[in-house]
């Protein structure tokens, strides 16, 4: 229960950072708020013989409005920050509501959004957030500068990203919800902050030729994790929804679609399958209700 | 041995220079190089709480620290809240409200209360379970740590402001 050795460095700027990466490739690991990191070197799942530790890199901590009201967060910005954050709260209200759901406390004060993103940890809220809200991801390395990625196209599969070994997370940025949308954050977990069984992140936007009261859906949003090898959307719920109004039979039937048709969760020792796909249909009708509630009153 | 690297912490107010691995969790660091072994290590892998120290104020698994991390940084442990003859208001809460019955999750969960009564001076019951949520006792079933937490709250508006 205790970590392999590793060569250590603490830069203090990014171009530092970039620069062990670029020297130790594959050998490297970097090291945000070592939430998943540490306890998986502990168990020596995990033995980089490198660790490049972006905790001194103080140019990567900031949390800032972005453009068209939307956020750009800086990959290094705590969660327990994040969280506590008023701009957060006014621009990003789902990721406020869904922050208190990430780990315990304690973990929080100490993970990063940009190392939760990274590690790609299919259980992870912040990925499936990420993925329904649009997120865009900058990365940079040494040798090839900098690209954005959408949250879509980021995430791989398994603890698997498009980042490259000598490529950095830098920011993560959350453009606003379109007009008239409203949203949901809901899991069900065996305690407080220990991981989903299954969790959902859910934005519902209307029409604007309508009424609120009679306005037909959009579109919707229903991104799932825990229930596979990554982040994963219902496409085909989306699509029962799309162009209809949002009436408690069509949300019903979204909802039955997603368990039945988008998703293939696996059983393990904390829930079966059959559990799980259970579980996808009643969030999945809670999460659509609430959104498009909060979207009719326009919140 | 991999190599070695100098680190200075301040751990309750006293300024350590130690050489160690980089591999050296800070756990570890503060039980085995400083001798302050009321930090306990449960899980060693986040999930029990015990480990709860204060860096630079705010709670964290001191498991999931490296001791090179806390380079220049300030660590505050349980045996910094109060002395058997001056007990922490919060200490004193545990001990009148039998709130302790092993005593191995006691110092993580009296470190995640520090800074939680601090924030949260008149907390609820929902609160208080929240906060003791990343904290795993498996004796009391917890209800006599919630009370001991109110009672901790009235202790500590009483006497205003008492801090470590």
């Amino acid at each position: 229960m205790k970590p392999a050795p590793f060569k250590y460095y603490a830069p203090s700027t990014v171009d530092e950072a970039l620069a062990r990466l670029a020297e130790h490739g594959w050998d490297a690991k970097v090291l945000a708020g070592g939430q998943s990191l540490i306890p998986m070197m502990n168990f020596r799942l995990a033995q980089p013989s490198v660790l490049v530790d972006l905790n001194g890199v103080s140019e990567l901590f900031y949390i800032r409005p972005g453009k068209d009201s939307g956020l750009s967060i800086g990959a290094m910005a705590r969660q327990r920050q994040v969280e506590l954050d008023p701009l957060v709260a006014q621009r990003a209200p789902m990721l406020h509501e869904a922050l208190p759901k990430v780990a315990h406390p304690q973990i929080r004060s100490r993970g990063t959004l940009g190392g939760s993103i990274a590690h790609a940890d299919p259980s992870a809220e912040l990925v499936a957030l990420s993925v329904a809200q649009d997120g865009r991801f900058r990365l940079r390395s040494k040798q090839r500068g900098e690209r954005w990625v959408a949250a879509a196209d980021f995430f791989l599969g398994l603890f698997t990203t498009v980042l490259e070994p000598d490529e950095l997370l830098m920011e993560i940025v959350l453009p606003p919800m379109p007009p008239r949308s409203g949203w949901s954050f809901m899991e069900v977990a065996r305690r407080h902050h220990d991981f989903a069984l299954v969790g959902v992140a859910a934005i519902a936007t209307l029409d604007q030729a309508h009424d609120p009261a009679t306005a037909k859906c959009e579109q919707a949003r229903l991104v799932y994790f825990s229930v596979g090898d990554g982040p994963v959307e219902a496409l085909q719920a989306e699509a029962v929804l799309k162009g209809q109004e949002p009436t408690p039979e069509a949300i019903l039937e979204a909802a039955e679609t997603a368990g039945n048709l988008d998703v293939d969760p696996n059983s393990d020792i904390n829930a079966s399958a059959e559990y799980r796909r259970h579980l996808v249909k009643v969030l999945g009708r809670r999460a659509l209700t609430e959104a498009f509630a909060r979207a009719r009153v326009g919140k | 041995m991999s190599e070695v690297m100098n680190i200075t912490v301040t751990v309750n107010g006293t300024q350590y220079r130690r050489t160690v691995e980089p591999r050296l969790l800070l756990s570890d660091f503060l039980r085995h190089d400083l001798g302050l072994t009321g930090t306990h290590v449960g899980c060693e892998h986040g999930v029990c709480g015990a480990c709860t120290v204060l860096l630079d104020d705010v709670p964290v698994r001191s498991c999931l620290v490296f001791a090179v991390q806390a380079n220049n940084h300030t660590v505050t442990t349980v045996e910094a809240l109060g002395t058997p003859d001056n007990l922490h208001p919060i200490q004193e809460a545990f001990r009148e409200s039998h709130a302790v019955q092993c005593g191995f999750c006691t110092p993580g969960i009296l470190m995640s209360l520090v800074p939680f009564l601090q924030e949260n001076p008149d907390p609820t019951e929902q609160q208080i379970r929240e906060a003791i949520s990343g904290n795993l006792c498996r004796c009391t079933g917890y209800q006599h740590i919630v009370d001991a937490v109110k009672l901790a709250a009235e202790k500590m508006k009483a006497s205003e402001g008492v801090k470590p």
